[in-house]
């Protein structure tokens, strides 16, 4: 389903984000890409839904090579691949549920649809009752909660989550975690970025180890090693 | 914006003015060619048809010797001295004459050129071309460099209200750039990211244009009766009123282009990501 392909982005001669990395994502996957800060995880992540473009190499999704699509076919990719946060990217001056209708609105779905499609989510979430809540008004795991749910409501193939856990409390984390498996359980293929080694260790999934923007090692299910 | 649609439409009106001026001074200038006493009438004519087909000229007027007399007569009537001076001399001393106007000030140097080749030429006493040559030849200078300079200060204006505006804009859109980047991320197409910038440009240019027209009525309503009493072949406030739908739709029009130009370049840094 999603095949990088040699990948290499490199910024200037001084340093490369990502070297020659190739490895795929079948369709349903749960799959963890662990590395220290800085070992390019967010790169590949941000590679994938065409935020950066590779200096070598191609990221295909679906046979198609991400980077050969016209820009006006990228925001349907994007419909495609739900996309999450450590900083959760949600608008302050909207609540729960304008933030995630505005993902609707913007792919200018129907008020009907709107209307219908959000409280759902939120319900999958277990945010029912904060749809009237800001985002200050809700603690980090509900935010994080509340971006998840934005990701979802576009019932995309691919969740990617770039360190979704980095500014939670331990109960909040596992909170999220539980979550991205229970997506996963239904049918959606998760990517999680993260350096929680408690995390990869107890989930015991496929894991993609990254250091130095290499691929050190590809296990499945594998464990939270680097050296 | 406002600003700069007033200069703009100050330009215009300058425009009009210059143009005005110059056509009114470029109407006064021709070429006078005038005739030997003894040319035949006949041969006069056939000159002043071939000169008629030429296709820098506008049109000719044929002066014949008795009317030059009596124009002379009409203009001097009171001056008795003259009248008898010219009873005393018997035989009337003045050239049949040819005025040629030509489409352009800029062709007269080529007209004079063709009469000094035509085969009239033992017929014709003198061509006061040559005396006028620096005068009409100034002007016609004149005249393309004020509408150049013209063109010039419009671009320049053109250039700074982009600027202007386009820095207006951007401000809306810093201010929305956190936002454009969320919409972004959950797949918002760039019209989409784009529609309500360039709503907020297109108003922009409808209210600056309703602004622009609110100082310039009043402004012209002072400086139209003003203009009129030392140039008083052209009206301002007539030619504003009588053009105004013009004027208000190309008002309009030039700010709405002004503000959606300056909000699609300022918005494109933002949809790169």
């Amino acid at each position: 389903m999603i095949r990088f392909q040699n990948v290499s982005k490199i910024y200037n001669s001084q340093s490369a984000a990502l070297r020659d990395v190739s490895f795929s994502v079948d369709s349903g996957e749960f799959i963890s890409l662990v590395g220290r800060s800085g070992a390019g995880k967010s790169t590949l992540l941000k590679l994938l839904i065409v935020e950066e473009k590779p200096s070598e190499g191609r990221v295909y999704f679906d046979k198609r090579d991400v980077h050969k699509m016209r820009p006006h076919e990228v925001p349907f990719l994007r419909r495609r691949i739900g996309a999450i946060f450590q900083d959760f990217k949600l608008l302050p001056q909207k609540t729960a549920y304008e933030n995630i209708a505005f993902a609707m609105e913007v792919a200018g779905k129907p008020k009907t649809e709107i209307h219908h499609d959000v409280p759902l989510v939120l319900d999958l979430v277990g945010l029912k009752d904060k749809g009237n809540n800001f985002p200050r008004e809700l603690s980090g795991g509900e935010k994080q909660r509340v971006a998840i749910a934005r990701a979802l409501v576009h019932r995309p193939d691919v969740i990617v989550a770039d360190e979704p856990t980095g500014n939670l409390d331990p109960i909040n984390t596992w909170d999220v975690i539980r979550l991205l498996i229970k997506i996963n359980e239904m049918g959606t293929t998760v990517i999680l970025a993260t350096h929680d080694k408690e995390i990869i260790n107890a989930l015991s999934r496929r894991v993609v180890s990254l250091d130095k923007g290499a691929v050190i090692r590809d296990e499945n299910p594998g464990r939270y090693i680097l050296s | 914006m406002t600003i700069t649609l007033l200069v703009w439409s100050g330009l215009l009106l300058l425009n009009v003015v210059m143009t005005g001026i110059l056509d009114s001074l470029a109407s006064k200038i021709d070429i006078s060619v005038y005739f030997s006493l003894d040319a035949p009438e006949p041969a006069i004519k056939d000159f002043q048809q071939k000169i008629q087909q030429l296709s820098q000229v506008a049109d000719t007027e044929y002066i014949s010797r008795d009317e030059a007399i009596d124009v002379f007569k009409d203009k001097h009537s009171g001056d008795s001295t003259l009248v008898a001076s010219l009873q005393e001399l018997g035989s009337n001393p003045f050239e049949a004459s040819l005025n040629i106007r030509a489409k352009e000030t800029g062709q007269y140097g080529s007209i004079a050129d063709f009469i000094d080749k035509t085969e009239f030429k033992n017929i014709i006493s003198k061509i006061n071309f040559a005396e006028n040559k620096t005068a009409i030849e100034r002007l016609s200078h004149i005249i393309s460099v004020t509408r150049q300079s013209g063109l010039v200060l419009s671009l320049i204006m053109a250039f700074i209200a982009i600027l202007v505006a386009f820095n207006t804009v951007r401000l809306a859109i810093y201010s929305s750039r956190e936002e454009i980047s969320v919409m972004k991320l959950v797949g918002a197409s760039n019209w989409f990211v784009r529609g309500p910038f360039i709503m907020e440009g297109t108003l922009h240019g409808v209210f600056s244009s309703f602004f622009a027209l609110s100082v310039m009525i009043p402004a012209l309503g002072v400086i139209g009766p003003r203009f009129n009493s030392f140039l008083p072949e052209i009206n301002l406030i007539s030619y504003f009123y009588g053009n105004i739908w013009q004027i208000v739709l190309l008002q309009t029009a030039a700010g709405v282009a002004l503000g959606v130009f300056s909000s699609l370049i300022a918005i494109r840094r933002y949809l790169k990501v």
